[in-house]
């Protein structure tokens, strides 16, 4: 195969993998556009191999690790529970950030089988372009691992602030830029190793000191990272396919990473910082004391929901802690028949990654059209009577609306407290992950139903059958 | 009378070998330009395929905003874990490193690449695909 012809194709699976994406943007055209991805990456492969023509022991090495990790993807791919996808996702973006260090690496030891020079006399300007790559990848491993660790509970969620963190991450990336140069001039092995390590290091310290809370701007900014690693591979290698999806993946990821951040209203440079949002907080402050809450059981929950006309469900992550997704549908579907208008409200931020709650719901058979983002549904809860919170915390909290003093103040909230009555499903009455009281609690019209969520929806389901 | 005639003539004929020697300089000179002209355009196609990359990388970038802003925020997880799948399109790399390299270090890490780059592809594609069979229209 012609060299022309290979950067030809490399362009058509780069145009499908933009078709892919495009697809996304309705669930109906979503399935043809993963399909589109398939048929994508399937050419790029086969254009590589038609043009490498490896030999004969080559390709037998090829069939065996596309086989090892063709499996075990797709094993994986199979068994994760739908709950697990921002861990599932994290530790898929540290594999991509593993692969671009190990391709540069390849790249370094042998640059005639890519067509970068020789040893010892690779073009500079690959040399940059594979160390910025090797860079962002290695950034991007260490990263992910970490945001893995802390979305899989391997690792406390809290923030892990390390004395003068700021200043060891200048220096790092000052390090960095002085090491890529040296390197591009050198062509040293031993820098290009060193790249990778001083990359490492600063992929955990980057991600450490972020807390739990903030776990979707991460994931959306790893995202973003692994294409711009992938983009790097793809300029050293001057290869089409690998430049457009770098791009693409690299912009999907800022964008998300900006979306994540608007739903909180907090800057992508302080999320970045760090040190908001840990496990659980210090439940509030010093005026809680006198104030009291009114806490209901499941059937007083059921005979409101049964007699409302309209019903809005707001689930959180925990909802998903407690795997409740599936009884909470069928709590819907037993409204539903008692004539309930059932509708579902998701905020940008709920969950642990952009998109987390309407998996959830998808799986647990919630139509996708009767679930409803922020902005369309907020309006509604005014003439709703009854809103059901469950597992969500700080996304309702008014404090966000109304008291300026408060740390999250500004931030787009469900106004969950307009429906004639709240009910809010909460294991107990600790603070949410950003460790601010939720006034909500204490409203007139709230009800707290104190309870593991999914044994409290369960009770519901069980009451609404009496 | 006639000397004169004859002098005014040759004065003429000067006169038009002169001009004819400036209108062949100038052609010249067009010529050389031209020339040179036709040298820098050959340097414009001959222009680093960097720069021809680089353009690509930037469109791409705009294709990519205006494509994912258009994603709905429903789809949101699919599409970190379908981009996901697709930036392991870095097996190519893998996949030359494995192929071509003479060096059994490169093909230790070329290996290494294309199990990662593997896994991604598969369980990205196919988790994508678990997910976005999910989502369903109401059944009314």
């Amino acid at each position: 195969m012609s060299e022309s012809t290979a950067a030809f194709l490399y362009l058509v699976s780069g145009v499908l993998f933009i078709l892919a994406l495009r697809g996304l943007s309705h669930p109906t055209t979503s399935r043809q556009g993963n399909v589109m991805g398939m048929v994508g990456m399937a050419i790029a492969v086969l254009t590589t191999l038609f043009l490498a023509e490896p030999s004969f022991g080559g390709l037998l090495l090829i069939v065996v690790g596309i086989a090892i990790g063709g499996t075990a993807g797709a094993v994986i791919a199979r068994r994760i529970a739908m709950t697990a996808m921002p861990q599932l996702v994290a530790a898929f973006h540290s594999l991509v950030g593993l692969a671009a260090v190990m391709v540069a690496a390849a790249a370094l030891y042998a640059p005639e089988s890519m067509g970068i020079g020789t040893i010892g006399a690779i073009h500079g300007q690959a040399l940059v372009e594979m160390s910025i790559g090797v860079a962002i990848g290695a950034i991007t491993f260490t990263g992910s691992v970490i945001a893995f660790l802390k979305l899989d509970g391997r690792m406390s969620g809290k923030p892990i602030m390390l004395p003068s963190r700021h200043a060891i991450n200048i220096a790092l990336g000052i390090l960095l830029v002085v090491l890529v140069v040296w390197f591009a001039a050198s062509e040293s092995h031993v820098l290009f190793w060193l790249i990778v390590l001083v990359s490492l290091a600063l992929g955990v310290l980057l991600i450490v000191p972020i807390g739990g809370a903030d776990m979707p701007v991460v994931v959306s900014m790893l995202n973003s990272y692994s294409g711009w690693a992938a983009a790097g591979i793809g300029f050293t290698l001057q290869n089409l396919a690998l430049i457009i999806t770098g791009a693409l993946v690299g912009s999907s990821g800022a964008i998300l990473s900006y979306i994540m951040c608007k739903g909180m209203n907090r800057s992508f440079v302080s999320v970045i910082l760090g040190g908001f949002g840990g496990d659980s907080g210090p439940a509030g402050g010093e005026d809680m004391g006198d104030r009291t809450i009114k806490q209901g059981s499941a059937e007083d929950a059921a005979y409101l929901m049964a007699n409302a006309s309209k019903v809005i469900i707001v689930p959180g992550y925990g909802m998903a802690v407690a795997q409740a997704q599936h009884a909470l549908r069928e709590m819907a579907d037993k409204l539903k028949e008692a004539g309930v208008e059932v509708k579902y409200a998701i905020h940008p931020v709920a969950g642990r990654m952009p998109g987390h709650m309407n998996v959830l719901l998808a799986e647990a058979n919630v139509p996708y059209d009767d679930v409803f983002e922020l902005e369309d549904i907020n309006s509604e809860f005014s003439q709703s009577d009854v809103a059901f919170v469950i597992g969500a915390n700080d996304v309702t909290n008014p404090a966000a609306r109304d008291d300026k003093s408060s740390p999250i103040y500004g931030m787009p909230i469900l106004n969950v407290d307009q429906a004639q009555t709240c009910l809010f499903v909460k294991r107990s009455l600790g603070s949410g992950y950003a460790g601010i009281d939720n006034t909500l609690f204490y409203k007139d019209n709230t009800m707290m139903l104190l309870a593991d969520a999914k044994k409290m929806v369960e009770d519901i389901v069980k009451a609404l059958d009496r | 009378m006639g000397n004169e005639t004859a002098q005014d003539t040759l004065q003429r004929l000067n006169d038009a070998g002169a001009a004819i020697n400036e209108a062949r300089s100038g052609v010249e000179r067009m010529i050389g330009e031209g020339y040179g002209h036709v040298a820098e355009a050959a340097a414009h196609t001959g222009a680093d395929p960097f720069v021809f990359h680089f353009a690509i990388f930037i469109l791409a970038i705009f294709v990519g905003y205006y494509v994912v802003w258009s994603v709905t925020p429903a789809l949101h997880t699919p599409l970190m874990s379908v981009t996901n799948a697709i930036s392991s399109v870095i097996v190519v790399g893998a996949l030359l490193a494995v192929g071509l390299s003479a060096s059994g270090l490169a093909t230790t890490f070329g290996f290494v690449a294309l199990i990662l780059a593997s896994v991604n592809i598969f369980g990205g594609f196919l988790v994508t695909q678990r997910m976005l069979a999910m989502y369903k229209k109401k059944s009314k």
